[in-house]
């Protein structure tokens, strides 16, 4: 058999996976440290998935509250996670957040303005204060293509549509990684003094996500198969709003934003039935009836907020219990009305691209008629375990931020939180890494046998015959993910998920795919399900081991948080090819962090 | 609702043709839909670029029935499904396979683009613009880099030989967007006229008519832009202006930094 050998190397001080809104700010801040910066993306750069973020950024500048400020944020993000978060991402998060916006800004970002000419910001669900700087409701592309250009600018190199398969290692330390040009099929080695991972989340593990096909939990994998910890994975954000039909785009994001301008939940009766699911954390700071949660909108101090805004989870739980209950709507969904409490220029203002979706793809018109939403799988708060201010992985040499990293969300993410995210721990892996490029002297080796052996493996299935189809394979996992692993799991359906699991993972890797190396997505999908498989079990373990209810994850056998559980990460490792899931002590806040929650 | 005659072109840079299927269609869809329902049970390898799903992103451009648009914002029920649906790449980028073209070009164009250059904060640290001022360069930021507007543009799309001269539509957009950008002080006008074949365009607005974002590109971006170039190019004060700076520069050295736009508005009057 003759040896694979990879002519295309490319050497690199820092290398990025991912080109969202965190891998961009990374390449830049990277970049910025003077650091040779190879930036990695397996679509066209500027498509990544942060263009699908609406709602906006989540700083509190206090442009539109002056009380707003540092703290509050912290706490409203804490309070968010259920208390799980890593509490010095949540500080630096809360802190670094308006520094980022206003850097948005001189790099040419334009957001909506207060009638004095400054950051407009907007209401969200779980924020004390309006604290969402954004852009209508496209702020996600505002915030990608602004970074885009600046990474233009400073020459940042892209390699576009460039399939990362495996990270290579030598001795525990990350040296690079494998990949593969999706447009010839051909290899290409990264090799890097440093690497960092921002490639988003998981959804398209389940059938019905927001998401878009490029978040097949590849950094999670990729991490996990080179030795990093990940945490948090059992907790999956449904976001509460998503479009239910017609059923090609059921899924879709209906953004929070629909809520924050003056939208409200009803089920097929009429009622507001947000009244009936204010939980006790809550329960001091939201409003009793409608007449206070309308007058809240704009009488911040005298009112309190409205039960439509409460953190996503909460939301999504009791849109799923009404239409369990038997009052959906038509097409199993409940109902968001904007359009009987606000005038049509209003809605077309504020909301361009949801009235632009709804007339497009549903025939509906929001500024008439209510939009039918239902739950969707949008967000994944576990990740590579990562030192909040470095953004450094347990592995030397990788580095992880935004999606693919844990711990900033705890159990349940804030709407706004994902942008401000991105760009605060971006920068920071972007600068760690840099750091730990500078302190390497020489560019490290690569072991020929270890991309031998991967790129082989990665060919395989063109050279089986009759195994399985990974179109089929996939839609597979994604049913087995919707019905045993969705927003209300219990420990049976847990049970039958790990062997159903195991079984599909067997069959993804037997996959056969015909054809040639050139653009061929049936092969990109085989290669796909590796780590959508492997992250897919991460997720049902962690929720197996998790026997409680909080954020993210709610267990209908276990329907109560548990106070000696709200202490620990689950953290997830593969040894020898094993998974495994052990409990580990969060790190302790501060006593003067620790104040802020016993009003 | 019934199978549906998909005719899809099929082939590589050396050539290709088109193909036909029958697929089944649902309530409700779109052309993406189908396209994908084609790749997993008869065509496993049938490259397509796609990403939200959502018209969000601009990945899914493609000629439908000879009309440029996105696979995934068009629906089902927009078309007659008696006669057979044809969905060919976009011509005016070169063939990679099947529904995938090299857009290369625009990224390459992108890196031209003299970059954003800010004015300085006010003393409180803020910018302070008015929504009104805001709005107008907002409408160029909902580009979501479909390249459609490219590929219709008649000045690229049988001239490969423009493509080094020419920027097009959506570059033309960039370029406004920076043009009229409240905090923006960089000048690209004469790089517009000189570089970037502003005047090749003959304001047929063919890209306007495609843009799924229904940015009004031939009269919001080209022709303002043509009006600016047209100033700065002509006017005598201008011209003057330049004429000196160019005498107090020693010969061959570059200038210090760009003009500001305030500077030569200045001058201008």
């Amino acid at each position: 058999m003759t040896t694979i050998t990879v002519d295309e190397v490319h050497d690199l001080d820092v290398l990025v996976i991912g080109a969202g809104g965190a891998g961009i700010r990374a390449a830049i801040a990277a970049k910025s440290e003077g650091a040779s910066t190879g930036l990695v993306c397996k679509s066209l750069f500027g498509k990544a998935h942060t263009v699908m973020a609406e709602g906006g950024i989540a700083a509190s500048m206090g442009n539109v509250y002056p009380e707003d400020n540092w703290r509050v944020h912290f706490r409203d993000t804490m309070r968010g996670g259920k208390m799980l978060n890593n509490w010095r991402m949540a500080q630096l998060h809360a802190q670094e957040a308006p520094d980022r916006v206003r850097e948005l800004e001189e790099w040419g970002a334009l957001f909506d303005r207060t009638p004095d000419g400054r950051i407009l910001q907007r209401d969200f669900g779980g924020h004390r204060y309006a604290r969402l700087a954004h852009v209508g409701d496209r702020t996600g592309l505002e915030l990608i293509r602004t970074l885009q250009n600046k990474a233009t600018s400073l020459d940042v190199r892209v390699f576009m549509e460039c399939t990362i398969l495996r990270l290579l290692t030598d001795a525990n330390r990350v040296v690079g990684a494998l990949g593969y040009w999706r447009e010839s099929g051909k290899f290409v080695v990264f090799r890097a003094k440093a690497t960092v991972l921002a490639t988003g989340g998981v959804g398209k593990a389940y059938k019905i996500t927001s998401n878009s096909w490029e978040y097949t939990g590849d950094g999670h994998s990729l991490a996990l198969w080179a030795g990093a910890d990940l945490i948090d994975m059992e907790f999956l954000q449904f976001h509460p709003t998503g479009m239910v039909w017609p059923p090609s785009v059921r899924g879709l994001l209906v953004t929070e934003g629909v809520r924050g301008d003056g939208g409200v939940l009803k089920n097929s009766d009429g009622k507001r039935f947000m009244f009936d699911y204010v939980p006790e954390m809550f329960r001091a700071e939201t409003a009793d009836t409608e007449e206070e949660a309308d007058r809240w909108y704009t009488d911040k101090v005298g009112a309190r907020r409205t039960p439509d805004l409460l953190p996503r989870d909460e939301v999504a739980r009791a849109i799923n219990s009404e239409i369990k209950a038997g009052r959906g709507s038509p097409h199993g969904g409940v109902f968001l009305d904007i359009a009987s409490r606000r005038d049509p220029e209003y809605i077309k203002r504020r909301l361009p691209s949801m009235y632009h979706q709804f007339k497009q793809l549903a025939g509906v018109d929001i500024t008439t008629e209510p939009m039918e939403v239902g739950p969707t799988c949008h967000y994944m708060m576990g990740g590579v375990r990562v030192d909040p201010d470095t953004g450094a992985s347990s592995l030397p040499g990788l580095f992880a931020a935004g999606e693919v990293a844990g711990g900033m969300h705890g159990s349940n993410r804030l709407g706004g939180n994902s942008l401000s995210d991105l760009v605060v721990f971006g920068r920071r892996a972007g600068l760690g890494a840099a750091a730990a490029a500078a302190a390497m002297s020489d560019m490290p080796s690569i072991d020929p046998a270890q991309v031998d052996s991967l790129a082989r493996e990665a060919l395989s299935v063109f050279d089986r015959s009759g195994g399985t189809n990974p179109y089929e394979v996939h839609r597979k996992l994604q049913e087995c993910m919707q019905s045993l692993v969705g927003i209300v799991r219990t420990g049976d359906e847990l049970e039958e998920a790990q062997g159903r699991l195991e079984e599909i993972q067997r069959e993804a890797s037997v996959a056969s795919v015909e054809g040639h190396l050139q653009y061929n997505p049936g092969w990109h999908l085989a290669m796909d399900l590796r780590s959508m498989t492997t992250v897919a079990r991460c997720i049902a373990m962690a929720a197996l081991v998790r026997k409680e209810s909080r954020g993210g994850h709610t267990r209908d056998d276990y329907p109560q948080p548990d106070p000696e559980l709200g202490k620990v990460n689950m953290v997830v490792r593969y040894n020898d090819g094993e998974l495994t899931v052990t409990p580990e002590p969060l790190p302790v806040m501060p006593d003067d962090l620790a104040e802020l929650f016993k009003s | 609702m019934a199978d549906v005659t998909m005719r899809v072109w099929r082939g590589t840079e050396d050539g290709g043709s088109f193909q036909e299927y029958q697929v089944h269609a649902e309530d409700g869809e779109v052309v993406l839909d189908l396209v994908h329902r084609l790749q997993a049970t008869q065509a496993n390898d049938l490259a397509v670029r796609w990403n939200c799903k959502a018209g969000k992103c601009g990945s899914c451009s493609a000629e439908i029935n000879g009309m440029p648009k996105l696979m995934c914002m068009t629906r089902m029920n927009t078309l007659d499904v008696s006669q057979p649906i044809t969905i060919a790449p976009m011509r005016t980028f070169p063939i990679i396979r099947d529904l995938v073209t090299d857009v290369s070009f625009n990224y390459e164009m992108a890196k031209q683009v003299p970059a954003f250059t800010p004015r300085a904060r006010e003393a409180d640290g803020t910018y302070r613009m008015d929504q009104k001022d805001v709005d107008r360069a907002q409408e160029f930021h909902k580009c979501i880099e479909c390249f459609l507007c490219q590929n219709v543009c008649h000045v690229i799309r049988d001239h490969e030989e423009n493509k080094g001269r020419y920027a097009g539509p959506r570059l033309f957009v960039r370029y406004a967007e920076l043009e009229m950008h409240p905090l923006d002080t960089n000048d690209r006008r004469q790089l517009l006229r000189k570089r970037m074949g502003l005047g090749m365009c003959n304001i047929t607005k063919c890209c306007t008519e495609v843009c799924p974002e229904e940015i009004h590109i031939t009269d919001n971006a080209i022709i303002p832009l043509k009006e600016r170039v047209v100033d700065a190019s002509y006017d005598p004060l201008v011209w003057l202006g330049r004429k000196i700076a160019r005498r107090i520069r020693p010969s061959g050295a570059p200038p210090a930094q760009a003009p500001g736009r305030a500077q030569t508005e200045s001058a201008a009057g």
